[in-house]
């Protein structure tokens, strides 16, 4: 472990009675935080150097979950990895579809029709505020506010709803396919998203009221875990994390897919209002403005969609030529990037995967230091991490 | 920058690193010398023209027919918006190739991924272990003639 320079966000002099003789002998402590430990978010290990209360260093185990879907790609065909992209990061299986479908379309050139693509819209973005409810919701049980977790998982019962009706799945859906989306919405299920758009705007400022400009919780997140712009980009950070450091940076505007850039939405950014900018807080409220920004495309999205059909004509084994490609979406924790290789045959060459996550997490070595312990909670469920997509 | 205006602009100040390039197509790249993989990565992040800052990933091909590992660094600009794609290539018997994480620092972790799954050597790299595989796995699972093995440390698998 490297020599810091210790900076304490609460001095040692003010906590100092006077009682405690000062040449007092402090042994550092190594503690283990996880695999299983709530606020780690799945099966994550972060061994902590600590001296008392203050955090010198954090090393991140990772690999509980490895399945090599990596390897699981090379053995089966095109279509029938769908359903393991589902698994990656399980928040946000739609979006995670989408990435793939996208990545085997633009190697084999395959078109999508016009109300393909919009359905795709609309299930990514309802995809993304069930996934931003539940990050901003058990990000506020991590703080200690039970409340707030259970107020986001009743909107989100209504988005899986949603999804059930479209695809018969709650969780895995594997409804975005190679060519367009599985099946067309059944009748009326547009009128159905609309209400719950409806439901769910107002409902937004009652997670602020709650939990956003909470006393307790901003002074638990407000200038923690400060990750400057630079040092976001440095690490390869996407998604809020990278919002958060105040870097208006997003795929959905830099290099649009589908059909985002008809599509009038913004790009929420950390302003540091509660401390420093990219600090905890600022990262948790991108996630809900980024909420806001949805509902707003969503809406857009509805209104373009006309009939036609939701698939094109793509074999049922899917080929494609020799080549490769690199293709990345914007998914709600970040740029999520398929490299496919081809050699011509009906299974990929070789796909890498990058997740979010697991580059989101690379940063946590460097902004641990100096925390104090219990910020270590705030500043994981601020960098939202999924592990099926971190060890894949 | 266009991807042939790239290619152009990077033969231009390091043409004895660059091998070749492929600036159409789906996956627009330039083929670089394994030697001068540090000085290339270094120009990209740092010239003004093009400041790729953000390393988005770095992938590990394996070749078997060709004996040899493929890495591809996939890099786009944040500040300039345009994306692009070196490769380098390394014997697949001994791959090793100098640790880009001094330029860009996310590379650290993919780095010790293909380290892991694929064997390829960084060096330099500050903390090159396994990540996600445990640390006395025989093997790296991603290579194509990888063999499942039938067991570890006293635990059986079926196949």
């Amino acid at each position: 472990m490297k020599e810091i320079e210790l900076q304490y966000r609460h001095p040692p002099d003010l906590l100092d009675d006077g009682e405690i003789p000062s040449d007092i002998r402090t042994e550092e402590l190594v503690l283990n935080m996880g695999p299983q430990h709530p606020s780690t978010h799945g099966v994550l290990r972060v061994v902590l150097q600590t001296d008392g209360e203050l955090v010198l260093g954090a090393t991140p185990y990772m690999g509980y979950l490895h399945r090599c879907a990596e390897k699981i790609a090379e053995k089966v065909t095109y279509r029938q990895f769908t359903p393991y992209t589902d698994r990656l990061d399980y928040l946000a299986a739609m979006n995670n579809n989408l990435g793939f479908a996208l990545a085997v379309e633009k190697l084999g050139g395959i078109e999508v029709p016009p109300r393909a693509d919009y359905l795709r819209v609309i299930f990514a973005e309802l995809n993304r505020i069930a996934s931003h409810l539940m990050a901003t919701g058990s990000y506020g049980l991590d703080m200690g506010a039970f409340t707030p977790l259970v107020y986001c998982f009743r909107e989100r019962e209504w988005i899986m709803d949603l999804f059930e009706a479209a695809c018969g799945a709650r969780l895995t859906y594997s409804y975005i396919t190679i060519g367009g989306v599985r099946e067309d919405v059944p009748e009326g299920w547009g009128d159905k998203c609309r209400e719950f758009l409806d439901y769910f705007e107002p409902k937004i400022a009652e997670y602020n009221d709650l939990l956003s400009f909470n006393h307790i919780f901003i002074n638990r997140t407000g200038n923690v875990g400060i990750c400057p712009p630079e040092l976001a980009v440095a690490y390869g950070l996407t998604g809020p994390c990278l919002r958060g450091s105040g870097l208006a940076w997003d795929l959905r505007k830099a290099t649009p897919y589908c059909r985002y850039h008809e599509l009038d939405f913004d790009i929420p950014v950390g302003h540091g209002e509660n401390g420093a900018v990219g600090d905890c807080w600022d990262r948790y409220f991108v996630r809900v403005q980024e909420m806001v920004q949805s509902v707003r495309i969503i809406r857009q999205a509805l209104d373009k969609l006309a009939d036609g059909p939701v698939q094109a004509k793509v074999p049922r084994v899917v080929k494609l030529p020799a080549g490769e490609v690199y293709y990345e979406v914007e998914n709600p924790r970040g740029q999520l990037g398929f490299h496919l290789v081809s050699d011509g045959g009906t299974s990929p060459y070789r796909l890498k995967i990058r997740g979010p996550s697991f580059c989101n997490l690379s940063v946590l070595p460097v902004l641990a230091p100096n925390c104090l312990l219990a910020d270590i909670a705030a500043l994981l469920g601020s960098i939202d991490v999924v592990m099926g997509e971190v060890d894949r | 920058m266009t991807p042939s205006d790239i290619i152009a602009f990077l033969q231009q100040h390091h043409a004895e690193s660059v091998v070749s390039a492929v600036a159409d197509g789906p996956y627009p790249h330039a083929l670089v010398k394994a030697e001068g993989l540090a000085a290339v990565a270094a120009f990209l992040k740092t010239q003004p023209r093009l400041r790729f800052d953000l390393l988005r990933c770095i992938s590990a091909i394996d070749w078997p027919a060709k004996n040899n590992i493929e890495l591809a660094y996939d890099v786009i600009s944040t500040s300039l918006g345009h994306a692009f794609a070196i490769k380098v290539v390394v014997d697949r018997a001994d791959p090793r190739v100098e640790s880009v994480s001094t330029v860009w620092p996310a590379a650290e972790w993919h780095e010790r991924e293909a380290f892991d799954l694929m064997g390829v050597e960084f060096l330099h790299h500050p903390d090159l272990r396994r990540i996600l595989m445990p640390e006395d796995w025989p093997g790296h699972p991603l290579r194509k003639d990888y063999q499942d093995i039938v067991e570890y440390r006293g635990l059986k698998f079926n196949p």
